[in-house]
């Protein structure tokens, strides 16, 4: 029944844009103001679209399984919570979620643009609504969400037990809100090269949209990462793996993007890369979407695939790449500016320095992520490409990108000079000296190590006193570059400072070496909603005699039949313990892996630190208004 | 002969394309250098050569063949063509077991042994890295 309601309540949003489509035209050139009409059907989209994703939630909640993505998915005995984030965690449902927030998206936009140009409104209405079609025909033609099976099963496949956990339900939606809020920039970039209108008035009506999906998009692939750091039960927090390398590669771009509208909202300059990099944006989410669910990528977590799919977002890809660029290069007149006088001292030559990093930095991740494609499809050699290639090509160029970082924002708009500037080399000198100071005694690589620091220290100690110097001038920017050299130090040090130990132990064996002493004590065993919990139980002697008990945890799933393993983790501010316990079929050892992670907490607070810093500047513009 | 704005323009230019080439050159020098090729058990055979470099391998861990030590585990991949033993020491993912597919990294001591330094996770009991797969069809 609730099946039956979503399903006809979505055929009814996707009427709802030809509707759309049908009045705007109309109304383009008609009159003044922006016809009621609309707004009133963008609404009902909305609505539409609502009231078939609760359809689903539905159908998950009371187990209807005679809905096939519920059958695929879900199970009787899950928990209510994962029934209800279950309907997002799959492809279909994921799907009609993207949808949801698009025409979500799109009905804020109306209601928050009252101010601007009816005809922009109406363009930007225009382009969404052809994302929004397209999703539509995706969504209806090649993963309804309300297909029926008859007969109907009693059962459910049950959802992967990996994906049963609080961080990975709410991780899909904040990071599509993210990716979605692209596509908002890229319908009223297209709007505004369409009409002439980039210019300051667009930046800073843009802006906010650009810091809102920025921080959605940086606070889900935070939430991603803290997911596969404890759930994944590999002890570190990013693997370079093709699934997150297309999430931090629109990050990239709209991290740049949002630093480059600030210039044209300031300046009047760099009206052409805004563009380029909306448009980039846009086409990477979409790219993101396509390579998770296509199945074409080789990786750790290709959860869904399906190749007819995975052609259909191809397809719509390229003919939103080919619209864009169509309107690109025969609508936008870059007018004669009389040549732009651009300083090289001053804060936007900084500021496109930085640019250009961030954009060797994506080149670099989109190369290592597809490389491998091309190849197979060319020579069908199978190969991979691993963190080595990223380390190697992204880590030296962090360097100067820091040390940036830091100069720019001492600097001026327009024309800057370096006097009275004695202070950063100052700075940097401590930074040296208090790197050298750490690095020496540690049988590290010296020179690399070194450099990175005192790089990262010079902007983590610039930031700090700018916070005194400028109380709250520019605070948001200041808090988000403190966020990051902050991030940095901590990866540094956890990096250096980490400790791990692997070995297979039967119950009651003890591990010694020379810094730990690890006992099994024994295991015990629990029966759970849906799976069996087998809980061991170690005690961690280290070598200034304070002691530990670790409990990590396997969990056997009724179904679907998967074992996954719960690291126990044990943090505080300075340093996390990180134990994971895994079992290999028919075999009395276990294998134990035990590690010391400094610093781990610090990296997630830097990450919301940076989101924090987002957050103000949408506050502060309110706030000014 | 060209005024100093066409000659600034000129240096600009110049010094993007530049650094452009400088770091596509970058890129695909390090990509030559750290990338890991796949291989299954039967293409290990006919190799004609061994050398140092990293790779992975891939196909079925063979049945009754896990020997676990405090320190090691040892087992044999199978393509049900061709055989290769290895031995590693590390994390053991919960989805190894005997007659399910398995992907290792490593280095390559002969062509009838293999020394693991990472076994891959797989999330899904039924999830087989396409590798495996079309290993397994090709025979």
């Amino acid at each position: 029944m609730a099946s039956l309601v979503g399903y006809y309540s979505l055929l009814s949003g996707f009427f709802c844009s030809f509707l759309i489509i049908y009045f705007s035209i109309i109304n383009f050139n008609d009159t003044k103001i922006l016809d009621k009409r609309i707004l009133s059907f963008t609404f009902f989209q909305f609505f539409f679209v609502v009231i078939s994703f609760f359809g689903l939630i539905i159908s998950f909640v009371v187990s209807d399984f005679s809905n096939e993505t519920v059958f695929n998915h879900s199970h009787t005995t899950k928990p209510l919570f994962y029934k209800i984030s279950g309907t997002w965690g799959n492809h279909e449902g994921s799907l009609l979620l993207w949808l949801l927030v698009l025409t979500l998206f799109i009905y804020l936009f109306l209601l928050k643009s009252v101010e601007q140009k009816k005809s922009y409104r109406i363009l930007t209405l225009l382009f969404q609504e052809i994302i929004i079609i397209g999703f539509f025909v995706f969504l209806i033609k090649t993963s309804n969400p309300f297909n029926y099976i008859t007969p109907i099963p009693k059962e459910g496949l049950g959802l992967n037990p990996i994906l049963q956990d609080p961080a990975l339900a709410i991780h899909p939606p904040v990071l599509y809100l993210g990716y979605v809020g692209s596509s908002i920039i890229f319908s009223s970039a297209l709007a505004g090269v369409t009409l002439n209108y980039i210019s300051k008035d667009w930046a800073k009506h843009i802006k906010n949209w650009v810091f809102i999906s920025w921080i959605f998009l940086t606070l889900g692939i935070l939430l991603g990462s803290i997911w596969a750091y404890y759930e994944l039960g590999w002890g570190g927090f990013w693997f370079w793996d093709p699934v997150e390398n297309v999430s931090l590669m629109p990050w990239l771009s709209l991290t740049t993007l949002l630093h480059c509208i600030l210039v044209l909202e300031k300046r009047n300059i760099l009206n052409s890369w805004a563009i380029i990099l909306s448009i980039t944006t846009f086409a990477l989410s979409m790219c993101g979407t396509f390579l998770v669910r296509s199945g074409i990528l080789n990786s750790v977590h290709t959860f869904a695939n399906d190749p007819e799919r995975g052609l259909f977002i191809l397809i719509f890809l390229f003919i939103l790449i080919f619209l864009s660029f169509f309107v690109f290069f025969f609508f936008h007149k870059n007018e004669n500016k009389t040549l732009i006088n651009l300083n090289w001292v001053s804060k936007e030559t900084a500021i496109l320095i930085n640019n250009w990093f961030m954009m060797y930095f994506l080149i670099v991740v989109l190369i290592g992520t597809v490389y491998p494609i091309f190849l197979e499809v060319i020579t069908s050699e199978k190969i991979s490409v691993g963190p080595p290639f990223f380390h190697k090509l992204i880590i030296p160029f962090l360097i100067p990108f820091l040390i940036f970082m830091a100069i720019g924002p001492q600097l001026k708009w327009i024309k800057s000079n370096l006097k009275n500037k004695l202070y950063l080399i100052l700075f940097l000198i401590i930074s040296f000296i208090l790197t050298v100071l750490i690095v020496k005694n540690l049988s590290i690589n010296f020179f690399t190590n070194t450099i990175l620091l005192t790089a990262a220290f010079f902007l983590f100690f610039i930031t700090i006193r700018d916070f005194f110097k400028k109380k709250f001038n520019n605070l948001s920017q200041n808090i988000a570059h403190f966020g990051f050299s902050l991030l940095i130090l901590s990866i540094l040090f956890n990096n250096i400072f980490s400790n791990e130990i692997i070995t297979n132990l039967k119950i009651g064996e003890t591990f010694v070496s020379d810094k730990f002493k690890i006992s099994f004590k024994d295991i015990n065993q629990k029966d759970e909603q849906n799976y069996k919990a087998i809980i061991g139980k170690f005690e961690v002697i280290d070598s200034k005699g304070s002691n530990l008990i670790m409990s990590p945890e396997l969990r056997i799933y009724n179904q679907p039949n998967i074992v996954t393993s719960e690291a126990d983790i044990k943090t505080n501010l300075l340093t996390d313990k990180f134990m994971t316990m895994n079992f290999v079929q028919n075999q009395e050892y276990f294998n134990i892996r035990y590690q010391i992670k400094p610093f781990m907490v610090w990296i997630w607070i830097s990450v919301i630190l940076i989101c924090f810093g987002g957050l103000i500047s949408l506050f502060k513009k309110k706030y000014e208004n | 002969m060209y005024g100093r704005k066409v000659k600034l323009r000129f240096f600009f230019v110049f010094l993007i394309l530049t650094i452009l080439s400088l770091s596509i050159f970058l890129i695909l020098k390090s990509l030559e250098e750290n990338v890991v090729y796949f291989k299954s058990p039967t293409e290990i055979k006919i190799l004609s050569e061994i050398n140092n470099n990293k790779i992975r391998i891939g196909g079925m861990v063979k049945e009754n063949s896990i020997l676990i030590e405090e320190k090691k585990l040892k087992f044999v991949v199978t393509d049900f063509k061709n055989e290769i033993n290895v031995v590693y020491s590390g994390v053991i993912p919960n989805l190894f077991a005997e007659g399910k597919g398995v992907v290792a990294e490593g280095f390559l001591k002969d062509r009838s042994f293999f020394s693991a330094t990472k076994i891959l996770a797989k999330h899904d009991e039924n999830y087989m890295p396409p590798e495996v797969k079309k290993a397994l069809e090709e025979k």
